[in-house]
């Protein structure tokens, strides 16, 4: 049964949707493409959200928001994406709305709030941020770019490397080094500064999927006002471990996509064929997909194993789950090379029009899931803990 | 390990316990090594009746306790880990789930409860030719007035030589490939016109080749539907796969657990080996296999209990997914522990020469691959 509340944020969504953008294609950055009617229609959407202040629903009016409760923004977004249409604000603000703005709430001074919160919300201003450097990745408080003040403010220098969004953000949330004779997460802040100034070069990094949206950035005397210094000085790691949380929690709720995934082996026929007893016409391929799929179900009936353990108090379930991240990246490349061969010929394509959308796609997804047998802990890596963590067996050793 | 109930727990604890005291490895290895032709110790399986184990599957009206197939799966696998010979699975599993699913109540009155006390032991005889392919069942069973006379071969019977009652599918019309036309019946194994041998296999178990000239058969031997019998009968097999997964699942973990027990003991070069990357390696590689392996055997025979639907999927999971994890560490049991492994006396050859017979065993891996992309409907 529909509440008052739901069935208001239904209406609202039928009379302002524009409809030129049911099932508009918008990317990473929260862009649409299409032609010229449809980004129109696609900003005039952003507005009408922004002035009721479901850009950043939970946040106080005061600063752009519509200060609902968290239930009361779930009922918005489902609404949105029931209307076969997505709400871009969070895209167009960067870590704005997501990340940079939530940890303002918290340790902002009102001033800043009013400054920098109302622009995140309406989607107007993109927020990037600084906080991995060549030299400081998994051990984050090893970084070395530095902030100084003087009369006129912080003076930055050093570079970050990663930073999502840095050629097309206005604003920067930076770690810096306020205090070099500190231990290493005493002598921390977080500074917030304009990306718009001659001491800030940025430089798009490009992986062998092609564009990324991560950067290099150089800062060479770049300067921040003296007042966009976010929580205490040299307490910026407090500030990002909260801004992490952040992270991860809009990770973990960010919306499921609607679109139904096609089942491999139905991909697999369309490209193949079918023998006339209903099997597929490629009978070694048949065989190594029935193997993946098998492997994969396997993969997720251990994750529904583990679930219910843990409601069920077992203890033995990070033993199991020490095992996933490989079977999920077993699972996740195996998939796209298996995808790579059934469409052949086509199947390697870099950009669309001798191939199909789907098949570029394809291709570039193949390239990028390199990616998850190295982060987080690389596949080597991962058995090493296994080995040692679990198994009990002694440190390995390098020389045999 | 699934979430089990109280008496789960308790049955599954008192397997293992019991086990590896009262039927070890070591008293397979007796039997074997006794050349008396017995299938299995007397005692052995008495043992398990007094514990119930024979009446698992078998209803409260017939003498059993009806707990279901996990139950019997945690026994099984703990008596895989000991590769303890006995008809349990093969009789109590195979045959009570042919009389359970085919059965009519005159049927499962003559024989559950003989099942259940340990006299009678029913098993399936089915393949006839190297492969497991029920469809091609060939024996003849030809209808004769009221009764049938059964005519043809079955090879690869297990407990064959020890059964006391053989559910054996035949072909009542049609050809050997056809779905439709085989039936079940159940022959008593001292029927007139019956022989049998036994198969010497690497396993030392009982294995048989059963010879069927003009045996005659009443018409209450037919077990289910005439012609129609190959539905419940891939059901039974379902069951059947299942179960033997669980086996396997116990004789696989075994294996892993003395290979990781020599890795930490071992010593090679001035170290113990498991501190070499490319065997820590390999361990990680059977752990993430005998993880996924256990959720795969688990989900199927709940599965089973509670009627599900995708049963026959999960059974070609299960016995894919485990008979993989077997093969590679059955492997692995023989090339980490080197030249103790090859010899007689270390337990390791046992465990390998199993693991075979049991990948063979109601559809090797690439049947199963087959029947799971056919059931995927590729």
């Amino acid at each position: 049964m529909a509440t008052e509340f739901e069935t208001s944020v239904r209406d609202w969504v039928a009379q302002n949707l524009p409809a030129p953008l049911a099932g508009a294609r918008i990317d990473m950055y929260g862009v649409v493409s299409g032609d010229p009617a449809v980004k129109d229609a696609f900003d005039l959407w952003r507005r009408r959200l922004a002035a009721q202040g479901w850009g950043a629903p939970t946040w106080p009016v005061e600063y752009g928001g519509a200060g609902l409760t968290d239930a009361q923004a779930k009922v918005v977004s489902r609404a949105i994406a029931k209307a076969g249409s997505m709400n871009p604000i969070p895209y167009l603000s960067g870590m704005g709305v997501t990340m940079v703005g939530p940890t303002l709430l918290e340790y902002g001074t009102p001033e800043q709030k009013t400054r920098h919160l109302p622009g995140m919300a309406s989607g107007e201003v993109r927020w990037c941020l600084g906080l991995s450097e060549p030299n400081a990745g998994s051990d984050l408080a090893s970084l070395t770019t530095s902030a100084e003040l003087d009369d006129e403010g912080w003076v930055l220098n050093g570079q970050k490397t990663w930073t999502s969004g840095a050629d097309k953000s206005q604003w920067c949330g930076v770690l810096v080094r306020t205090d070099r004779s500190a231990a290493k997460r005493d002598g921390i802040s977080f500074l917030m500064l304009e990306m718009k100034q001659p001491g800030i070069v940025t430089r798009p990094i490009s992986l062998i999927a092609g564009e990324s949206p991560f950067c290099e950035t150089f800062f060479t005397n770049a300067r921040a006002r003296k007042d966009d210094l976010l929580g205490k000085l040299n307490d910026g790691w407090s500030v990002v471990k909260r801004l992490l949380q952040h992270e991860r929690q809009s990770q973990t709720t960010a919306p499921a996509t609607t679109n139904k995934v096609e089942p491999l082996q139905d991909i697999a026929k369309r490209y193949l064929g079918s023998n006339a007893d209903g099997t597929l016409a490629d009978a070694d391929l048949r065989s190594r997909l029935a193997d993946h799929l098998m492997d994969t179900a396997a993969h997720e009936l251990t994750i529904a194993r583990i679930m219910t353990d843990a409601r069920g108090g077992n203890l033995e379930v990070t033993a199991t789950a020490s095992i996933l991240k490989n079977s999920a990246t077993d699972s996740t490349q195996g998939r796209s090379e298996l995808l790579l061969e059934i469409m052949g010929n086509q199947g390697v394509g870099w950009e669309t029009g001798e191939y199909t959308e789907e098949e570029v796609r394809t291709a570039r997804e193949w390239l990028g899931g390199k990616a998850m047998s190295i982060y987080g802990g690389s596949y080597e890596v991962q058995k090493n803990i296994i080995a040692k963590n679990i198994l009990g067996l002694p440190e390995t050793t390098q020389k045999g | 390990m699934a979430v089990l109930t109280e008496e789960q727990s308790l049955i599954k604890d008192q397997a293992s316990a019991w086990v590896v005291a009262k039927a070890p490895v070591g008293s397979f290895r007796a039997l074997r090594d006794s050349k008396s032709g017995q299938s299995f110790a007397p005692d052995t399986y008495k043992a398990m009746v007094d514990m119930g184990w024979s009446g698992i599957l078998v209803p409260q009206q017939y003498g059993g306790s009806d707990l279901g197939y996990l139950t019997f799966g945690l026994i099984l696998e703990q008596l895989g880990r000991q590769l303890t010979a006995s008809p349990l699975f093969s009789s109590s599993l195979v045959g009570v789930t042919a009389l359970l699913l085919a059965g009519n109540p005159a049927q499962k009155e003559a024989l559950l409860p003989g099942i259940a006390s340990g006299s009678v032991l029913l098993t399936l005889a089915l393949d006839e030719s190297s492969r497991h392919q029920p469809e091609h069942t060939a024996l003849q069973a030809v209808k004769r007035g009221e009764g049938f006379t059964l005519t043809g071969s079955k090879t690869f019977v297990a407990e064959g030589m020890c059964a006391t009652h053989f559910v054996v599918a035949a072909r009542t019309s049609g050809n050997p490939g056809d779905a439709q036309g085989i039936s079940l019946f159940v022959v008593p194994a001292d029927a007139s016109g019956i022989t049998r041998s036994a198969l010497p296999a690497i396993d030392s178990r009982d294995h048989a080749r059963l010879t069927l000239t003009n045996v005659q058969v009443g018409g209450t031997a037919l077990l289910g539907a005439l012609d129609d019998g190959l539905p419940v009968l891939e059901k039974i097999l379902d069951r059947a796969r299942i179960g033997i997964a669980a086996e396997m699942l116990g004789t696989a973990c075994q294996a892993f657990d003395m290979t990781l027990d020599y890795l930490k003991t071992r010593v090679q070069f001035g170290k113990v080996i498991g501190s070499f990357q490319a065997l820590g390696h390999r361990a990680a590689a059977m752990y993430s296999l005998m993880e996924q392996s256990r959720s795969c055997v688990e989900a199927a025979l709940q599965a089973v209990d509670a009627g599900a639907d995708n049963v026959p999927e999960l059974a070609s999971l299960a016995k894919c997914q485990v008979g993989k994890f077997l093969f590679a560490m059955s492997n692995e049991l023989i090339q980490i522990h080197g030249g103790i492994g090859m010899t007689d006396e270390f337990d390791a050859g046992l465990y390998l020469k199993r693991a075979r017979v049991l990948e063979a065993s109601f559809g090797n891996r690439a049947y199963h691959r087959d029947r799971y992309a056919r059931l995927m409907g590729f």
